[in-house]
């Protein structure tokens, strides 16, 4: 990757044009804009022509990193591989030109596609139905909870305002439900890193509107207390919310719905390989359960009907899948989880060696390197040394549970000489920390820009162009 | 197992893998799964398709919508897409990217980002852009509750009855959980006065009938009630129209679509929220900043993230994580093609074809003109005295969609620089006929 | 090791109080401040906000972390330092002369549950 220090606006010159429109229009000139009405100095926006827009976004695009440049193992984000026959379907005019309020009978393509989605993801779930208006995973949930509450309130059931949201839940949890309107309770995780049933027990009651809860959780852990933890909910008039971010490992082989869950949420953009578009757009499904099915149709949380282009997608990935291949996503996920974990455990802190599911946690190197007057390697020295070699970094300092948490995600999508590699570099990295923790402490070494100077960033923001 | 081209693992592979484990299968990897959770049956999915197969499936799929000449807008408008953008968003390194959190291996996203939020700002004239909401509506809904999140002990927010019937509706969704008031007003100038506890207005700036709204005098009833003056924009016809800078508004908040993205049928579109420096902590979502690298190098990072739920939790400014960053570069892209000139004639020509195939269905004598005098753009309602289904029929029989009937009984068109003065013609032969 | 300064009173989530007579001067421990590392934005309450003991009343802000601010003390905020609005660097050059806000105290008596600073080297090791 080459540095290219270039904006947009340090191209422009007065009188170059980039667009080509008819020079009038056969309808007559336009009658002008009232003056009260009218815009005063014309918006400041560039002034280029069309080699410098296509030289200029190839240039940027050569400072980025995607699935498509190499290994991706950030956890909590499913980076698999993104078919590109996904992009030919989402690009097919037949779906790309039909506007969102044509009638339903010029759209029964659309409505096939729809139909169809819903029922492929019922049977990989166990839900019944699903909304596909939720534009993301945080949408998606903040969409469920809406649900949640709609079948309290149905049954005249208004003094449940609560939320249960473990301590290793994804921020979006709590930020959602409080969106949402609802209270969060949060319930702490054992030592084994799963959710403590008899911490727990005490805080259901007739005020809590349910559970969320993801699972594997964010530490890569089967909560294997699920069917007790739904009993109890339930039991006490809950409902059970299942944040699918973590769905991947289950892919194939469990289905929420089988575990108790009342509704989830799925990102089409982690499990069902639509691409991260560099932080959207995704899609985030909603499915519920029988009795919930009679509320799904309720709120309108986006403008027309979601966002079908990367629907599409998704389902094109499914149809790809089919019955056979299914079974294989998630197992090979959960294998190439654990041969990580696995080969690299004599270098870095395990803390919960028990089986993983499709990430793991890290909580730092066993020997970072410190010494008398020199600080150890961290996790951060760590994921920047990574970048250096080629690899994207794992997602770090998350979940909160752990100091210099290092989460690991490879995704069913990686060879195992791919996995190898990656194993090789991370062994090397923890060998350089030991022998030299300051080489660390200054990378990415080989990388178009190197550490930013972030809390100048934050005190003296600067977040728009200034000629 | 059968080989698939998306799992690169021989037989061998797994065994490799397995024994560094050191378990004996697969299903081993489950064992901390109850056995009954384990799904034995067959998935009620179809068999796997070939590539071929996927194609030749979906190409029949698309074969049974009606490609349309799309004379609706009500949202969604079908401006013309420049060649350039799809080559530019399918580049992998930005659309096989995550969003930006290792900024040295991200600077092209965080680069465009930075010039979208850039150009929001020259557009609504406002200080601060974010990096993107999902949608429009949505983006509407979360400027209503910054409204209330800015303002102490104050609850209700009038929004304009001529804003889109999706803003309304998306508006009221989100208030409804919140516990916010919204009040949906006619004269919203009378609503504000008459509201106590008004934490905010919200009231578009080019409204559902496709009018320019006159939004004179607003800001200082919404300032002097110490509450929020919101817009909701066509960014398109920013490059015209008053600026919500202009108005004196607080936030400016609007769907990405007209600014080139494809129908789509709804989605992907990019929703955008820019704001004074007044407001800036209270910005939902992501924000790129500029700074410099340890070698002074410029370069850019994701700031002020100690909004955001990541960091917040239930404390955050909103829940909202991935955004719609590649639709964000798909109008960076288009807004660096148009420059302001190109804008400015996209809506010249849009709303030149507007006013000449609306002045040509009033002449047909079946219609009238609800909003006599007023300035619209490239979007007008009128009011049929015809058959309003033989119409639509007849128009769809001709391979038009236009006509949409409104909640109030009206009909809706919209012109784009895409559309020939032969297809107006065409409509308005349509219409006469009927 | 961090600084505990004489002649205040603290709280166990880190915030000092000067008392003036009726007014409690209120400020962030050293450290508070070193355990937040460089701080990038205060949020702070307005003139005449009412704020009570134990509940929050803003937040400190680095890059990546956020930790809300505690009164220890119930009542009216009498003024605020809008120096740090713009330097919030000065808390973590001194931060027991960068004063956060300052609270007419509706209720003196709270102030005996507050720690004196050999309570709190205690537990601010």
């Amino acid at each position: 990757m080459k540095y290219y220090d270039k904006l947009i606006f340090e191209l422009s010159k007065p009188g170059r044009t980039g667009y080509s429109l008819p020079a009038s229009s056969a309808c007559g000139t336009a009658d002008a804009l009232p003056d009260g009405l009218k815009r005063g100095a014309a918006p400041a926006l560039p002034e280029v022509c069309e080699i410098d827009v296509v030289r200029h976004y190839t240039n940027l695009s050569q400072m980025n990193f995607g699935v498509d440049t190499g290994f991706y193992p950030l956890g909590s984000c499913t980076m698999k591989y993104n078919p590109k026959i996904n992009e030919e379907v989402a690009a097919m005019p037949g779906f790309t030109g039909l506007h969102p309020l044509q009638p339903a009978e010029t759209v029964k393509g659309v409505q096939t596609v729809y139909d169809e989605m819903d029922k492929a993801l019922a049977a990989i779930t166990g839900m019944k139905h699903f909304t596909f208006l939720p534009c993301a995973g945080a949408h998606g949930e903040l969409t469920g909870l809406m649900l949640m509450r709609e079948y309290h309130m149905s049954r005249g059931d208004l003094a449940r305002t609560k939320v249960i949201v473990p301590d290793s839940a994804h921020g979006t949890n709590p930020a959602s439900a409080a969106v949402c309107g609802l209270e969060i309770v949060v319930v702490k995780s054992r030592e084994n890193g799963l959710v403590d049933v008899e911490s727990l027990k005490p805080l259901l009651g007739p005020d809590i509107a349910g559970i969320m809860m993801t699972n594997p959780n964010t530490l890569g852990l089967f909560e294997r207390d699920i069917k007790e933890i739904a009993a109890l909910v339930h039991g006490c008039g809950g409902l059970l919310y299942y944040d699918g971010a973590n769905m991947n490992p289950l892919l194939g082989v469990v289905r929420p719905g089988d575990m108790g869950f009342d509704i989830m949420h799925l990102n089409l953009h982690k499990t069902f390989s639509t691409p991260h578009g560099g932080g959207g757009p995704g899609s985030g499904p909603v499915g519920v359960a029988d009795r919930v099915v009679p509320f799904l149709q309720i709120p309108r949380v986006s403008g027309f009907h979601g966002n079908f282009g990367i629907i599409l997608r998704a389902y094109a990935y499914i149809l790809m899948l089919g019955r056979e291949n299914i079974r294989m996503a998630g197992r090979l996920a959960t294998l190439g989880a654990n041969y990580i974990k696995e080969s690299l455990k004599d270098c870095y802190k395990l803390p919960i060696p028990t089986v993983c599911k499709h990430e793991f946690v890290f909580d730092g190197l066993i020997n970072d390197g410190a010494r008398e007057g020199v600080a150890g390697a961290t996790t951060l020295d760590v994921a920047k040394r990574l970048l250096d070699y080629g690899f994207h970094a794992p997602t770090i300092y998350f979940p909160l549970l752990f100091h210099q948490a290092i989460m690991i995600e490879p995704t069913e999508t990686e060879s195992l000489e791919t996995l190898d590699s990656f194993i090789g570099v991370m062994r090397k990295i923890a060998e350089e920390a030991a022998a030299d923790p300051e080489m660390l402490h200054s990378a990415p070494h080989n990388t178009p820009i190197g550490r930013p100077d972030e809390t100048t960033a934050a005190r003296q923001p600067v977040l728009k162009y200034a000629a | 197992m059968g080989s698939f081209c998306y799992f690169p693992q021989t037989e061998e592979d797994i065994r490799v893998m397995l024994d560094r484990i050191g378990v004996s299968s697969l299903d081993d990897l489950y064992s901390d799964v109850p056995a009954d959770f384990i799904y034995r049956g067959e998935y009620d999915l179809p068999s796997a398709l070939s590539e071929q197969q996927v194609r030749d499936y979906f190409e029949g799929l698309a074969a049974r919508n009606s490609r349309l000449k799309v004379f609706v807008g009500q949202g969604a408008y079908d401006h013309y897409t420049p060649s350039v953008i799809s080559y530019i968003t399918s580049r992998s390194e930005f659309l096989t990217a995550y969003t930006p959190y290792q900024c040295e291996i991200s600077q092209g996203t965080l680069r465009y980002i930075f010039e979208w939020q850039s150009m929001i700002c020259a557009l609504t004239g406002l200080d601060v852009a974010n990096a993107s909401m999902y949608d429009g509506p949505t983006a509407a809904a979360e400027a209503v509750r910054m409204c209330v999140a800015s303002t102490k002990k104050r609850n209700s927010v009038v929004i304009a009855a001529s804003l889109l019937p999706n803003v309304i509706d998306t508006v009221r969704t989100y208030a409804k959980y919140a516990g916010i008031n919204i009040i949906v007003a006619e004269d919203v100038a009378a609503a504000a006065g008459g509201t106590a506890d008004l934490a905010g207005i919200l009231v578009p700036s080019v409204n559902r009938y496709g009018i320019v709204e006159d939004l004179s005098g607003l800001v200082g009833l919404a300032h002097d009630a110490g509450a929020l003056l919101v817009e909701y924009c066509d960014p398109s016809a920013l490059a015209v129209v008053r600026t919500p800078a202009e108005w004196g508004a607080d936030v400016a908040v609007g769907d990405g679509q007209s600014l080139g993205i494809p129908l789509c049928y709804g989605g992907p579109y990019v929703g955008f929220m820019a704001c004074t420096t007044a407001c800036m902590r209270k910005l939902p979502g992501r924000i790129v900043g500029q700074t410099t690298d340890a070698s002074g190098k410029r370069c850019f990072v994701l700031t002020l993230q100690a909004r955001e739920q990541h960091i917040r939790r239930e404390k955050a400014t909103s829940n909202i994580c991935s955004n719609e960053s590649l639709m964000a570069l798909w109008c960076t892209v288009y807004l660096s093609l148009m420059g302001p000139e190109g804008l400015r004639k996209v809506n010249e020509l849009s709303h030149a074809g507007a006013r000449y195939l609306h002045d040509a269905l009033l002449a047909t004598g079946k219609f009238s003109d609800p909003f006599e005098g007023k300035y619209f753009l490239k979007e007008f309602v009128l009011a049929p005295k015809c058959d309003v289904p033989e119409l639509q029929k007849a128009l769809l029989g001709a391979g038009y969609f236009a006509a949409l009937q409104t909640d109030e009984g009206y009909v809706t068109f919209c012109v784009t620089e895409k559309h020939s003065r032969a297809e107006l013609d065409e409509i308005v032969n349509i219409v006469k006929a009927i | 090791m961090s600084k505990v300064l004489e002649g205040l009173l603290y709280s166990e989530s880190h915030e000092w109080v000067k008392v003036d007579g009726n007014i409690a001067i209120i400020g962030v421990s050293d450290f508070a401040q070193s355990e937040m590392g460089d701080i990038t934005y205060v949020d702070m309450p307005d003139i005449d906000d009412e704020v009570a003991k134990g509940e929050d009343f803003g937040a400190l802000e680095s890059v990546k972390a956020s930790s809300e601010l505690y009164s220890p003390v119930s009542g009216t905020v009498v003024a605020r330092n809008d120096e740090l609005e713009d330097k919030p660097e000065l808390i973590n050059e001194d931060a027991y002369t960068a004063w956060i806000i300052k609270v007419e105290m509706s209720d003196k008596a709270e102030l005996e549950n507050l720690l004196s600073p050999a309570k709190y080297s205690e537990i601010a090791g």
